[in-house]
């Protein structure tokens, strides 16, 4: 580990036992492949934990097998929580459904009754900005607004702990920064624990409050970056003098001199 | 919380209606451009048809190629000719939809076999796979020895001809969910009957209609088909088709004819319709309409 983490001043971060802890941590697929080698770390409760890798480190595996999706072929994965939102780079929504009704499907899922889980959708549709489009069907969106669609249907079921998988990949740079900022203003009213995945470096230290750093395949936590900024955060911090050089040293960390 | 409405503002697209449907002009030239090309092809058919008729057939031979008025006035204009038309087309019909019911049921349930269990899969499909690969017609003459020559013998074939693209189309459109949603449906403990109803089978829609419109084409020439082999009981189209030739009545003939073809074409746009009416919301194949 590059430097002492997670943050112990963070406003964010509890004190109590980690939310998340991964010891040990391997995954080998049937195929041979070996996609983490002994992965070590931990999340406490509040923490934006952003990863960042090269293509095919097993960042995703990570987050599948923290859902249960997938199991560790060795090592030990401890989750606090069972109230876990997952979120894909596609926003893997039902074309069929409206807005509305996508957004009820986890409820749906989870058995809630009929007037709850409106009310909950109802509650998330807002909290994302998008009440006047709750008649709309995904084809009629765009990327940027389905992934919304996407935030709120996890949001119904208030997640304790959320797992995004490169969520803005696919969008231009200006949807992913409003993005960003979304998700941030998110964070910080729900107050959920995150493990986000990306590739960009930018976006893992404007959100995080600490950045991990793997190592091409087979994954290993390379490095920990503590992002010592101040919630909120204004889009004018990616400018800042200290963040450019923080987005340094995790570039340098990335390219294996971390 | 935080995020406003403003933020979903001009700038970011909103796609309203069908992305990948030009639209091709406005009014009178959409219509034109929808109906010329058909009316176009009708009216150089008809055109041909009397041609032949006329210059290539010397009067002695024009009963091969009944000009298309003679072919109206003698089929469909004569009320007795037309009841006898009329009532054998109902049977037929009957039998198609009867036949292609029995496919929906059996068919649908089928795929959702084979599309639950891989071992089911292996065992059946081969067999689906050989109603459409045998030699139907020269199977139809069983049929009369097994079932009877009337009409359970005419439904049979019609399920023979139209079982197999429900099976195929239904299996691959329930086979085809992207892994994420398969996911999805698993991080939220969704039990398989949830998973087929909820998400499979909506994802099927579409091939599902892709099937029923190649099987309700192959209904109507299923009961045709039967009626060739199976002729106790009332007359169907087919069995009048066949007495007509026999009877040198071409001019009935060729009517029997194009009411069977357009049967099949009214069959083929209604499961189109239904497919645009259920699917075409959210689903390119069907045509899009905006939501």
């Amino acid at each position: 580990m590059a430097e002492p983490s997670p943050l112990d001043d963070s406003p964010l971060a509890s004190e109590a036992t980690p939310l998340v802890s991964f010891t040990g941590v391997s995954k080998r697929f049937p195929d041979g492949t070996t996609a983490l080698d002994g992965v070590d770390f931990r999340v406490r409760a509040g923490e934006f934990v952003s990863v960042i890798g090269p293509s095919g480190c097993g960042k995703s595996t990570l987050l599948r097998i923290a859902s249960d999706l997938t199991k560790a072929s060795d090592g030990t994965v401890d989750i606090q929580t069972r109230k876990i939102g997952y979120v894909f780079q596609d926003p893997t929504l039902l074309p069929w459904r409206t807005v509305q009704a996508n957004v009820e499907l986890f409820a749906e899922l989870r058995g809630l009754p009929k007037a709850e889980r409106r009310r909950r959708a109802d509650a998330a549709i807002k909290m994302v900005g998008l009440s006047d489009f709750t008649r709309h069907r995904p084809r009629a969106l765009s990327g940027g607004m389905r992934m919304r669609v996407s935030l709120a249907r996890s949001l119904t079921l208030q997640p304790e702990l959320f797992l995004f998988d490169e969520p803005f990949g696919a969008l231009d740079e200006i949807a992913r920064e409003r993005l960003n900022d979304e998700l941030l203003q998110l964070y910080l009213t729900q107050r959920f624990t995150a493990l986000f995945v990306t590739h960009s470096v930018i976006e893992a230290v404007y959100l995080s409050t600490r950045v991990l750093v793997m190592s091409g395949r087979p994954g290993r936590v390379l490095g920990d970056f503590a992002v010592p900024f101040e919630y909120p955060r204004s889009p004018r911090l990616r400018f800042d003098e200290r963040f450019a050089r923080l987005a340094g040293q995790v570039s340098v960390g990335l390219r294996g001199g971390g | 919380m935080s995020v406003d409405t403003e933020r979903t503002g001009p700038e970011e697209a909103v796609t309203r209606g069908p992305i990948a449907t030009p639209r091709v002009g406005r009014g009178r030239g959409r219509w034109l451009a929808t109906w010329g090309p058909p009316a176009a092809v009708f009216v150089a058919s008809i055109g041909v048809w009397y041609g032949v008729s006329y210059l290539l057939l010397d009067p002695q031979r024009r009963f091969l190629v009944p000009p298309p008025h003679d072919v109206i006035k003698v089929s469909f204009l004569d009320p007795f000719n037309l009841k006898e038309l009329m009532s054998a087309l109902w049977l037929s019909t009957r039998v198609a939809f009867i036949g292609l019911f029995i496919s929906i049921v059996l068919g649908l349930a089928l795929a959702v076999a084979m599309n639950r269990a891989k071992w089911i899969e292996r065992s059946l499909y081969p067999y689906a796979v050989l109603t459409e690969t045998i030699p139907i017609l020269a199977m139809v003459p069983l049929f009369g020895f097994w079932f009877g020559f009337g009409s359970v013998s005419r439904v049979l074939v019609v399920v023979l001809f139209c079982i197999f693209p429900i099976i195929a189309n239904t299996l691959f459109g329930l086979q085809s969910v992207n892994q994420e949603h398969h996911d999805l449906f698993t991080l939220h403990g969704a039990s398989r009957l949830t998973r087929l109803w909820k998400l499979q089978f909506p994802t099927a829609l579409p091939s599902i209609f892709t099937g029923l419109r190649i099987a309700a084409g192959l209904a109507v020439i299923g009961a045709i088909v039967g009626d060739f082999f199976f002729k106790q009981g009332d007359p169907g189209i087919g069995i009048l088709i066949d007495r007509y030739q026999s009877r040198l009545q071409s001019e009935q003939m060729v009517g029997a004819i194009l009411l069977s073809s357009l049967l099949g074409i009214v069959v083929f746009w209604f499961f189109g319709w239904l497919a645009h009416r259920v699917v075409g919301g959210w689903h390119e194949s069907a045509g899009g309409l905006d939501t």
